[in-house]
């Protein structure tokens, strides 16, 4: 086999003439992260609004939560990115629709990115969200309303605090799925970590290393999400009520 | 809206379903069909009680599962001519098409999610009935075909099916390799006739009319299990 390894590629000139190869790795993972960021925050408040709102008695308010989970469940996330990117400047007035487009390079595709991906995440989320609460027994709800609270504050103050202890480790998974699908953003022209190891391939011709750089990276964010989260979900356990062991017996 | 050209979409309809949406489907069934098999061996290589069959499986799966699936189709893309290469000792990589590789590359990236279901079917399945395969004298191999297997799959039949609606979805990355499933069909229509408006919205429909239907046929085939259960 011959292919020609060159490790020391990470130091030589990125094609942008502004850094070296290593550097243009690690803004990728930095836009990588930020949109994982941003996406997350949007994604954790709608898909939390959504959740409460599948489990309240309100018939329409399940019927909304219902539809939007279908909805955002049932299209390819590529297919989301490229409606927010393509289509929906086109569809608002003209002149929002040019100053979208007008937006200067990471902006106009990083902008669409965080919202479909939050959209998108927040389906999943808000999935969660409904499994925690309806796992609560249902003494739960009546004990908050017999004190004399109202639903909103019995979701306060007794649902949504054990609610969102019981979801932590799905959450994990949903943290690390989101990370992993801001590389879907490449395709919308975002230079995150993936684009970047594929600019890098492309330039360089150094296949595996890029690749191979690229893979490590994730791994370690990966590794860092897990320990970030079980350190979440020790300092946040309720004293011998749900220890993160009792999780997996609980039901 | 107004200038919403449906014509665009009438025009376009026998190549976007002939040519594109064949192709993601039969890209589906293809790593969906292998995906489950390689799967399930994985999951049972994780379950042996030899290190030298458990370490590797779980090693892979870990590593596919915790990288994004748009980079394990370019590491594969260019990979498998090199493993080509190696396999039939030739000194140049080989040529891979592009179907040969995106099929090979979702076969192995859902196999390692497949095994996972697999996994947990095979462990919902009560160690009495392994033994009671062993001691009416069945080897290994005859207690899970004959045994567990079955079970274990009719346990998991739901969930490999959403997966494989979740596999249905995730084809649609291989416009990254400029492929023509239906994405890339729409795409290219769309671009050549400068109609993205209305062929994003087209797709974006027949993804989630098929997705959302068979979604539907899922959510009844679980109530069926449950109620037999």
């Amino acid at each position: 086999m011959n292919y020609n390894w060159n490790w020391k590629v990470f130091w030589d000139m990125a094609a942008d003439g502004t850094g070296t190869w290593g550097m243009t790795l690690f803004y990728g993972v930095l836009w990588s992260l930020a949109a994982a960021l941003c996406a997350g925050i949007i994604a954790f408040v709608l898909g939390s609004v959504l959740g409460v709102m599948r489990t309240t008695p309100n018939k329409w308010a399940v019927r909304i939560g219902n539809a939007y989970v279908e909805l955002f469940r049932n299209i390819p996330l590529l297919v989301q990115l490229f409606l927010w990117f393509f289509v929906l400047p086109e569809l608002l007035p003209k002149g929002v629709g040019d100053a979208i487009k007008q937006m200067p390079p990471p902006w106009a595709s990083f902008v669409p990115a965080v919202i479909g991906l939050g959209l998108f995440t927040a389906a999943r989320i808000s999935e969660q969200v409904k499994a925690g609460i309806q796992s609560l027994p249902r003494g739960q709800l009546f004990a908050g309303t017999a004190l004399g609270l109202t639903l909103p504050q019995t979701y306060r103050f007794v649902l949504l605090p054990m609610a969102y202890r019981i979801i932590l480790p799905p959450l994990t998974s949903e943290t690390m799925n989101l990370i992993k699908n801001t590389s879907v953003a490449l395709t919308i022209g975002l230079l995150e970590l993936t684009a970047a190891a594929r600019s890098l391939q492309e330039f360089t011709f150094q296949v595996f290393e890029a690749f191979t750089a690229a893979t490590l990276i994730y791994i370690l964010v990966n590794l860092c999400v897990v320990m970030f989260m079980r350190w979440l979900e020790k300092s946040v356990a309720v004293p011998g009520f749900i220890g993160p062991a009792a999780v997996g017996g609980a039901h | 809206m107004g200038d919403f050209d449906f014509d665009v979409i009438q025009r376009s309809i026998g190549y976007l379903f002939r040519e594109g949406m064949t192709f993601t489907l039969t890209l589906t069934a293809l790593a969906a069909g292998g995906g489950i098999i390689l799967g399930t061996l994985l999951a049972m290589m994780r379950l042996s009680s030899y290190k030298w069959l458990s370490v590797p499986a779980t090693a892979y799966v870990n590593l596919i599962r915790s990288i994004p699936l748009l980079l394990v189709i370019f590491w594969f893309y260019f990979l498998v001519p090199y493993i080509g290469a190696w396999i039939i000792g030739s000194p140049t990589p080989i040529r891979v098409g592009a179907f040969a590789s995106s099929v090979i590359t979702f076969t192995l990236f859902e196999a390692a999610y497949y095994s996972e279901i697999m996994r947990a079917g095979i462990q919902s399945i009560s160690r009495g009935q392994i033994s009671a395969g062993y001691a009416i004298g069945l080897n290994y191999w005859q207690t899970m075909a004959s045994v567990v297997l079955p079970q274990a799959f009719r346990n998991m039949v739901p969930i490999l099916l959403t997966q494989t609606i979740i596999l249905f979805q995730d084809t649609s990355l291989v416009y990254v390799l400029s492929i023509t499933d239906f994405l890339g069909a729409a795409s290219k229509v769309a671009q050549r006739d400068g109609r993205l408006v209305e062929m994003y919205i087209f797709a974006a429909l027949v993804y989630f009319l098929i997705s959302f239907g068979l979604s539907q046929v899922v959510k009844r085939l679980q109530q069926k299990i449950a109620i037999v259960r």
